[in-house]
């Protein structure tokens, strides 16, 4: 397989105990992500990607179970489409992670900025730190294929906005004393799927609405704390001990009234 | 054709330009001046957001020799455009000194002329009018006159320095690794209608305010409308314009604070507004109403700069990225927080900044101010 | 005098579904239909049918059916059908020919040959169903600029700020004078604007004492003839609107003829019973320019300065200069009506040739005003002929803060537009003041009726500026870079401010 690779790519990659590491300083995207392919077609088991500086797209349509460890700051539309791999951002992402993603897991010890996870449609996403505007935009599920979305500090605007499926759970960790989610227009547009928010959120969009937090919701709740605490390691119980709100949509149809026939 | 005459004014006849780009601004809040590395560093690593049509620098503290002169950038797109605008300058201004800006072969595409004047205005003009809008006039006269020629910077102690090509390339033309700034706010361009020209590069410019802008106003037809009943002529064929000019007419002609202006940019929602208490309500009533035809409306997120200041501000649901972050002395803003690790791998404090919220630094305030403009209700 | 006069319309019963139930007898105001006991049929006169479509819609078995008789003339470009009788009318009568509503003929139309525009790609569109879209205008005079004090974190307002009217949407409903329309009707329009968050503006006729309790949402009106013009009224009202013209019938005044002033008319307009109210032509205490300042500040001292003053005007030739005139006289709202514009009764001769389509004054006063540096000084209402949402969405990219509705509101009472308001005998209880025809308007049922059509247009209005990638009007209001024209000459595009399709 190394013979595939040209002698620039060759002299940026280096092979311990399994774990294949890249030295992707100033390395266009392109050839980052081609280089990935090549190693996840031979069926590499753990990559590590050092010095990364804003390269897009990594991790995109990736198929095996790969498990990628990013260093550095990943760019735009980091695991798009991924289908498999699990990655770790030893930091914070940016902008339309796991966009459309498919399966596989991403765990970021940082924060994430607006647009995570459009479209998604399974897998689950582990965020540390606080999130930016239309996260969890038109998620989907089908029958037991769902996605997780799980942010550990507060969201912008546009939270779960058209949202026709999954599960998006805001944990609010990152709030100090006294403070409130600030977020607006939560779940506007949204028609299936459910919304969990530790804490109060206040601005709703219309089709929406808040209910209790029943047995059922708990477990769910719990098993993706639980997994969320297992990577940050945060305290299980402390998490819990505050009160979830549940956030739902009306209906499946919610313009009924709009149009005259 | 002379070999100066390019085909730069579009031949779309485009009102305005569209621009998906990269911005970047970098400033030491200690009002200490540095070089051109972290700047064109940080806006080539966001590269992709550009397709090489555009980029430009605006930078502040660099002529600390003339600094109590106007520094004319002026690009030429023919010979006798010069002619007649050196006319004009000879009558509005002493011309303390000028020259041809120095250049160096980089990949840009068809430069024009680009001079330089240190400048200072005649003491016989009408006493009425201050320094300040006898420069804009000569500006806005010079700008419509020839059709081929453009002050593309009218600032004292600071200049823009923008074209064609991708913000690297322009920077590595215009010799920028000799300038000392202590401010720096940068521009990659990805135009959509037109093939690009220099004067509709950003970052946009009236005295020393300057503005870099990633989005598209779709108000600008208003925009534009409004700001010409105030003397702005809009001639650079780019939506951006109309912020530089909006920003002058509003901060240093009506004298208002950035938390003010911001609420006429980006304003909140009426839905918010009534629900304040009356005193802060009946304010942002007022300015939605006096200034609606200034509300930016489409996505857009802009560093403003002025000598002391940098502000960053989003459109008012946050359809454009923006990241603010300090390190030190340091405040960084940028559309992507991977150029500020490259430049900074360590930082202080990290954020994105609301919709509509601007992040304000001034020199001399080592706090950051970072100001919401909305008050929370209790 | 024999009149060579074919009926315009041919009444078609079907016999067998006809079951004799006399609702069309009852119905019609003209004496269309009657009951032969005898023969046990009901006959028609063919003559007196105005196509007002009221006994087509009540009957129970639709039985009746309105033909328009095919005419008996040869078919001919100058001299059409309705121009020949036209002429016989008045060789028989020798009288000015009168009609009602708005100009029919389509070459003066605009709206047809603008487009309007979306955005992709550059820039995204939004979806009103989802994300807010703001339309709350304010109209009145505005500042050029605003003092305020600022300090730490506490913020006051030192400007002082003229009186402003709040819309929710910015379409209202346009003056219809009391005698003109019945009691019902202005009942209906006062209950609609106020739940829709508009106004509606009481025509020259004064404000009937019963429709006080919606003075709130009302715009009073001051005309030539002043009628039901007193301290109350002005101070009972949220505006007060000069009329100087309409775009129906400009530069001539108005008549309601005595058959139509009944007691409540007379009590309302102070007049007595059963004369003709007549209004001028000109205001007769303003031939010039600074004799309307001194109207409106009038109105201004008798209101203490705590109303917006509107002056109304017909679109002419000279518009924009006389729209500067206003503007400096001291007027906070200006409204232009078009020569689309509807009425009660106007010469027919001048409500088809007087006047200019309202699209181009509103693109000429817009200009004008921003080239003086004045247009922050008043805001601009446009009437005359708004048929639908697209229509207001262009007025407004075109200058206008806001519109004025007439027929469209009338005909969502139920007005078939048949032109024959003149004759105060409307069957749908809509151009009349005949007490016992009034009654066919139910003013709740018909503010459900205007409250619909508001929120059909408000919510179209909104998907069209979510498709533009605006979600404030105020960014659209004068943006002309959102239209283009098509099937236009160079200097039609000019005047609008617009550039060609394609383009």
């Amino acid at each position: 397989m190394l013979a595939e690779l040209d002698s620039r790519l060759l002299s940026r990659l280096t092979l311990t105990d399994k774990v294949w590491r890249v030295n992707a300083e100033d390395l266009h995207y392109r050839e980052l992500n081609s280089l990935l392919r090549t190693l996840d077609s031979y069926g590499a088991e753990k990559v590590e990607l050092h010095g990364v500086y804003g390269q897009r797209y990594i991790g995109t349509n990736l198929k095996t179970n790969m498990s990628i460890d990013i260093y550095g700051t990943p760019g735009n539309d980091l695991a798009a489409l991924m289908n498999g791999p699990h990655i770790t951002v030893h930091g914070n992402a940016q902008d339309c992670i796991a966009n459309t993603m498919n399966e596989g897991k991403i765990v970021v010890h940082g924060r994430a900025g607006d647009i995570t996870g459009y479209g998604m449609r399974g897998g689950k996403v582990f965020i540390r730190d606080d999130i930016g505007a239309r996260a969890g935009i038109h998620m989907k599920e089908y029958m037991d294929k769902k996605p997780y979305l799980v942010v550990g500090g507060t969201a912008m605007d546009f939270l779960g906005e058209y949202m026709a499926g999954g599960v998006l759970i805001v944990l609010g960790l990152t709030l100090k004393n006294g403070e409130q989610h600030k977020s607006r227009f939560v779940g506007t547009g949204m028609h299936a799927g459910v919304i969990y928010v530790r804490g109060n959120v206040t601005h709703l969009g219309k089709e929406v609405k808040i209910t209790e937090v029943d047995k059922g919701d708990l477990l769910i709740i719990e098993g993706l704390v639980r997994e969320f605490c297992s990577y940050f390691k945060a305290d299980f119980d402390e998490v819990l001990s505050k009160n979830f709100m549940k956030i739902v949509p009306y209906s499946h149809r919610p313009y009924g009234r709009v149009y005259a026939y | 054709m002379n070999e100066l005459d390019h085909k730069i004014i579009s031949p779309f006849n485009q009102d305005k330009d569209f621009a998906g780009c990269s911005i970047f601004g970098v400033m030491s809040l200690g009002g200490k001046r540095f070089n051109s590395e972290a700047p064109v560093k940080a806006i080539s690593n966001m590269h992709d957001r550009s397709n090489g049509l555009g980029g430009g620098f605006a930078v502040y503290g660099i002529y600390p020799d003339f600094k109590d002169y106007y520094a004319l950038h002026i690009m030429y797109l023919s010979k006798d455009a010069k002619e007649k605008t050196d006319r004009v300058l000879a009558s509005c201004f002493n011309i303390i000194y000028d020259e041809e800006m120095q250049t160096k072969v980089a990949n840009v595409v068809d430069p024009p002329l680009m001079w330089r004047y240190f400048v200072e205005p005649k003491k016989r003009r009408p006493k009425n009018l201050s320094e300040d809008e006898w420069v804009i006039q000569a500006v806005m006269r010079i700008n419509t006159e020839t059709g081929k020629a453009f002050v593309f910077s009218s600032g004292k102690d600071m200049g823009v320095f923008k074209g064609v090509g991708y913000p690297e390339d322009i920077a590595e033309y215009f010799c920028l690794e000799d300038y000392y700034g202590y401010l720096w706010s940068c521009h990659g361009r990805f135009p959509t209608n037109t093939p690009g020209w220099w004067g509709g590069a950003h970052p946009f410019n009236i005295l020393d305010w300057t503005v870099v802008h990633n989005g598209e106003l779709s108000s600008y037809g208003i925009n534009r409308r409004y700001l010409e009943m105030y003397g702005y002529k809009c001639t650079l064929q780019t939506d951006t314009e109309v912020l530089a000019y909006a920003v002058d007419l509003l901060m240093r002609r009506q004298r208002l604070p950035i938390e003010v202006v911001s609420q006429i940019l980006a304003a909140s929602f009426w839905s918010e507004i009534d629900g304040f208490e009356p005193k802060r309500r009946d304010v942002l009533r007022a300015l939605r109403q006096t200034y609606g035809s200034l509300l930016m409306n489409g996505p857009f997120s802009i560093i403003v700069a002025h000598h002391g200041e940098m502000i960053g501000l989003t459109d008012r649901i946050k359809l454009r990225p923006l990241i603010a972050a300090t390190r030190g002395e340091m405040l960084y803003l940028s559309s992507e927080e991977a150029a500020i690790r490259l430049v900074s791998p360590k930082l202080d404090k990290l954020w994105a900044p609301r919709g509509g919220e601007p992040v304000i630094g001034r020199v001399g305030e080592k706090k950051l101010a970072e100001i919401a403009a909305k008050v929370e209700a209790p | 005098m024999k009149s060579y006069l074919p009926s315009e319309f041919i009444v078609e019963r079907d016999e067998e579904k006809c079951i004799r139930c006399k609702v069309c007898v009852n119905q019609c105001t003209y004496e269309t239909h009657s009951y032969d006991a005898q023969d046990d049929v009901i006959r028609s006169k063919d003559e007196n049918c105005v196509n007002c479509q009221r006994c087509v819609t009540m009957c129970p078995t639709h039985a009746l059916s309105i033909k328009k008789n095919p005419g008996p003339f040869r078919d001919n470009a100058n001299w059409s059908s309705e121009i020949i009788k036209d002429i016989k009318k008045q060789a028989e009568t020798g009288g000015v020919l009168l009609t009602g509503m708005g100009a029919d003929k389509p070459h003066l139309t605009y709206w047809e040959r603008l487009l309007l525009n979306a955005s992709q790609v550059t820039n995204p569109s939004i979806d009103p169903l989802r994300e807010p879209m703001e339309l709350r205008t304010y109209l009145g005079a505005k500042a050029d600029a605003l003092e305020i004090e600022f300090e730490d974190g506490d913020i006051e307002l030192k400007t002082k700020l003229a009186p402003q009217l709040t819309l929710e949407t910015p379409i209202m409903f346009s003056a219809m004078s009391y005698g003109a329309i019945s009691l019902n009707v202005h009942e209906s329009l006062a209950r609609a604007a106020t739940r829709s968050g508009t106004y509606f503006n009481t025509g020259e006729g004064g404000l009937d004492s019963r429709l006080y309790k919606y003075g709130e949402n009302a715009i009073v009106q001051v005309a030539s003839g002043r009628f039901g013009v007193h301290s109350n009224y002005l101070n009972a009202g949220a505006a007060i609107e000069i009329k100087i013209g309409q775009g129906a019938k400009p530069g001539i005044g108005g008549h309601l003829p005595g058959e139509k002033v009944t007691e409540d008319i007379a009590r309302t307009r102070m007049i007595p019973v059963g004369t003709d109210a007549l209004s001028p032509a000109p205001q007769h205490d303003i031939y010039s320019i600074e004799d309307l300042r001194q109207l409106i500040y009038a109105l201004k001292e008798a209101t203490n300065y705590t109303k917006p003053v509107s002056v109304k005007i017909a679109a002419v030739h000279n518009v924009a200069a006389i729209a500067s005139g206003i503007v400096r006289a001291g007027a906070d709202i200006i409204a232009l009506d078009g020569v689309r514009g509807s009425t009660g009764a106007a010469p027919k001769v001048i409500r088809d040739n007087v006047g200019i389509p309202i699209e181009l004054a509103i693109a000429s006063v817009d200009q004008r005003l921003r080239d003086e540096g004045i247009r922050n000084k008043a805001s601009i209402v446009a009437a005359g002929g708004f048929r639908s949402s697209g229509d207001i969405v262009k007025a407004i990219a075109l200058g206008a803060d806001a519109v004025y509705i007439a027929t469209a509101a009338l005909i969502a009472l139920g007005c078939t537009v048949c032109q024959r308001c003149y004759t105060g005998k409307c069957p749908w209880g809509i151009a009349t003041s005949d007490p016992w025809i009034s009654k066919r308007i139910n003013p709740e049922i018909g503010a459900e009726r205007l409250v619909n059509l508001l929120r059909g247009w408000s919510m179209e209005i909104k998907e069209i500026m979510g498709g533009m990638g605006i979600n404030a009007i105020e960014s659209l209001r004068g943006n002309r870079l959102h239209l283009r024209g098509v099937n236009m000459t160079d200097t039609e595009l000019k005047i609008l401010g617009v550039k060609m399709a394609g383009e």
